[in-house]
């Protein structure tokens, strides 16, 4: 069950993405599979679970990334992305 | 064809020069300070070894592992400005939380703490970003955006000039408010900050307001969507979404509005 205090930014799974990503991608922009908008990983909305988060669209409510940690394992699906762009000159983070 | 030696803007400071680690590594920290900021509130003060630097708004993740290998794992915003060489965090005590009382309560200087990050480069700010900055706060929202506000008072009085900032920060109590003495030093006009107390029941001579944050509050306090703002907006995410939103409908750029919500899995 998903509730309104449960919903968190992007932003909150920096920390599982930097498991996959070897810089930080909040601020990439991804492109929602669903309805096409574009925008920073970051401004998502994020569901956390005790095995991961789900980034959501919040546009279309469309679950764009899932990333989850399993003993010895991280899964990511990345079904609801049809682009995440990249820059070059992230900050250290 | 160039050199391949990419220019370097002038002005950027070496923090944002630095290329990202290729792992998020798991660090232990030393715990060399702590500070109470409320009843509730508590500032650990680390020294991690090898930390790269961060940006002001950026968090880091806490591990704690018990005994039988059972792990808890939390995000915790970082206070402290880029420009220190310690990375200082304030946790706030939440009674049913799971790790925050470990945090706020049984941690002793020179404890050990598994942390990694810097994390999360979106909802980050630096001084050379600009402004004006609209900062908005509830709770222990506050303690990115004070790593923001230290941040610019590192910086030179021309440029903290040129950034003017506002912090809106909305606290239950008196009582509740972190860092009111700090806030207090930051002086007008470069920063100006606005209280609002939505519980206390007594009246309060410094805070400007009793009430939730609302439309007029922020007609008041936030710069018109002319000067097109940068804002951060952090808290529990009712107030975050509600701020955000009456933000967007007083007409600011959406893409101009960060925001950091806080869920029930702190503490």
């Amino acid at each position: 069950m998903l509730t309104e205090e449960m919903r968190l930014d992007g932003n909150a799974a920096a920390g599982a993405l930097r498991e996959v990503f070897s810089q930080d991608v909040t601020v990439a922009r991804a492109t929602c599979a669903g309805c096409g908008d574009a925008r920073p990983v970051g401004a998502l909305l994020a569901y956390g679970h005790a095995m991961g988060v789900v980034l959501r669209c919040p546009g279309c409510g469309l679950a764009m990334l899932r990333v989850a940690r399993t003993p010895g394992m991280v899964r990511l699906d990345v079904a609801g992305v049809t682009l995440l762009a990249i820059p070059d000159d992230v900050p250290v983070a | 064809m160039s050199s391949g030696i990419r220019a370097i803007p002038e002005g950027v400071p070496d923090v944002a020069r630095r290329t990202a680690p290729a792992r998020l590594e798991w660090r232990v920290a030393t715990v060399v300070a702590v500070r109470d900021e409320t009843p509730r509130a508590r500032t650990l003060v680390l020294d991690v070894p090898d930390w790269p630097g961060h940006r002001a708004g950026q968090h880091v993740d806490v591990r704690l592992v018990a005994e039988d290998g059972y792990q808890a794992q939390r995000s915790y915003s970082i206070a402290s400005a880029p420009e220190e060489r310690t990375v200082a965090l304030t946790v706030e005590r939440l009674d049913d939380g799971e790790v925050s009382p470990y945090l706020a309560g049984e941690l002793r200087a020179g404890d050990g703490l598994e942390v990694r990050g810097p994390i999360g480069g979106w909802f980050a700010w630096d001084v050379h970003d600009g402004g004006p900055l609209l900062l908005v706060a509830g709770g222990s929202g506050v303690v990115p955006l004070m790593a923001m506000l230290r941040h610019h008072a590192h910086a030179d009085a021309a440029r903290r000039a040129r950034v003017p900032v506002r912090l809106l920060y909305s606290a239950r109590t008196a009582a509740d408010v972190i860092y009111r003495d700090e806030l207090a030093r930051f002086a007008a006009p470069a920063v100006g900050i606005v209280y609002t107390l939505t519980r206390e029941t007594t009246p309060v001579d410094w805070a400007q307001h009793h009430r939730r944050i609302d439309r007029a509050m922020l007609d008041a306090v936030a710069w018109p969507a002319a000067d097109a703002p940068l804002a951060f907006v952090c808290g529990p995410t009712p107030l975050v979404e509600s701020v955000a939103a009456l933000l967007v409908a007083i007409g600011h750029d959406p893409a101009r509005v960060r925001t950091e919500r806080f869920g029930p899995t702190g503490g």
